[in-house]
């Protein structure tokens, strides 16, 4: 989904970062991105490239660490993990379960020249 | 340059203004809540990347890895970052969220699939309303068409085109807000292009996401795209006038949509036949009354600080 404005976004905070600390060519983009959030990470790859032609992040490498799906279910109580946004305990197939972890969508370093 | 919204990049329109550059105000950029810092590693250590860099532009990798630097060799270092993706958009909806508390507008959300029945359903929102303030925010890719419907109520309504943007966003909500000079103690509906996935993730600065899930469409649509209606905090079932004519089993609907999200509230309602109306003008009311309710006691609390302020000043022995 969106993920040619989540590409932008990222090219956005890698363009503030480079005025700020002063480099000409990132090498590397590492991103976390949730298992939950919905992100293609090929999609993303294929659009932070489109997006970053002609700017300091050309041709770098993207990095995407995926984390895992986490819940609270609340017949366990106890975190369990999850596949899906709407996916069921693993232990007691319950469905009320809160998403704990995996909705991250977060520029986590660059390496830079 | 507004990547958030590609303002200067596309087409995105603005009816009465340009997103597209020259702002006419202010934002607080998330530049001041930012915390990244240099990091310089003062050592080598051994590159354990499970791939080769030669093949391709997208790795996974596990959360934990290495990587090594040459210092000395060249400038080439580590920065720290650690920010959301959406920081930037969270930044705008965060100073919309706070302009709207400050004025008592309780602003909301509205967002579905295409043909869902937003426009008629606000149309008669805005008439059944009648009196109470209500400005109105459109999304569409194309065409002014939903904000002269909206017009066509006596309501003022600002069309936002995203071009080829699939949602609206933080930034252009901000600038239609300016556009629209909202009203102290009104309501401010914002009609989301016709998408069930991507305005998911976008918060504009609304109090709530309100889906509208039509009788013509699958029940399924819950788990479907459940991204949207797990950050929806209400589900409206439109067009239930239609359900002696269509294979819909509302029940079914329902229960997905509490499946993804247990806490959703839902309203069943005809938006052109007038049923269910009554609930959902009924929570428009009480989502008001608490806004204005909110700030004024943020108002009052603000005199009571003043008139303390203005005590103790008084009590101070004169200078000299």
């Amino acid at each position: 989904m969106h993920e040619m404005s989540l590409a932008e976004g990222v090219l956005q905070l890698i363009e503030d970062a480079a005025r700020q600390q002063r480099f000409a060519t990132v090498r590397t983009v590492w991103l976390e991105i949730g298992q939950l959030s919905g992100v293609e990470p090929e999609a993303l790859a294929f659009c932070f490239e489109a997006v970053t032609l002609g700017s300091v992040a050309q041709g770098a490498r993207l990095e995407i660490i995926r984390l895992p799906g986490t819940g609270w279910c609340m017949a366990c109580s106890r975190t369990v993990p999850m596949n899906e946004v709407f996916g069921e305990c693993p232990a007691c197939g319950s469905h009320q379960l809160q998403v704990t972890g995996g909705t991250e969508m977060r520029v986590r370093e660059l390496d830079v020249t | 340059m507004c990547t958030t919204c590609g303002c200067g990049t596309d087409d995105v329109k603005i009816e009465g203004g340009n997103a597209g550059h020259g702002h006419g105000h202010e934002h607080v950029h998330a530049d001041g809540t930012r915390h990244s810092h240099e990091h310089q590693h003062a050592h080598e250590h051994e590159h354990r990347h499970p791939d080769d860099p030669a093949h391709g532009d997208t790795h996974e990798t596990d959360e934990g890895y290495t990587h090594s630097h040459a210092p000395g060799v060249s400038n080439a270092r580590r920065v720290q970052i650690e920010q959301d993706i959406l920081s930037k958009n969270n930044a705008y909806a965060d100073e919309n969220r706070q302009h709207l508390a400050a004025h008592g507008i309780l602003a909301l959300n509205l967002v579905s699939g295409p043909g869902s029945g937003k426009t008629t359903l606000l149309c008669k929102t805005i008439s059944m309303l009648a009196g109470l303030p209500v400005a109105v925010i459109e999304g569409d890719q194309q065409t002014s068409r939903d904000a002269e419907r909206i017009r066509a109520t006596g309501a003022p309504a600002v069309q936002i085109n995203t071009g080829k943007g699939c949602h609206l966003d933080a930034h252009m909500v901000g600038h239609a807000m300016a556009q629209l000079k909202l009203q102290d103690d009104s309501l401010l509906m914002i009609e989301n292009v016709g998408n069930l996935v991507c305005p998911a993730a976008f918060d504009l600065g609304e109090a709530h996401k309100v889906v509208v899930l039509s009788v013509t469409e699958g029940e399924d649509k819950p788990i479907k795209y459940p991204d949207m209606f797990r950050a929806a905090s209400v589900m409206l079932l439109n067009k239930i006038d239609l359900l002696p004519h269509v294979e819909f089993d509302v029940d079914a609907a329902i229960g997905f949509a509490r499946w993804v999200n247990p806490q959703i509230r839902v309203i069943r309602l005809s938006a052109t036949r007038g049923e269910g109306m009554g609930e959902w003008l009924q929570f428009l009311r009480d989502g008001l009354a608490s806004a204005v309710a909110a700030k004024q006691e943020t108002v009052d609390s603000l005199r009571q600080r003043i008139a303390q302020l203005e005590a103790q000043l008084a009590s101070m022995p004169a200078p000299g």
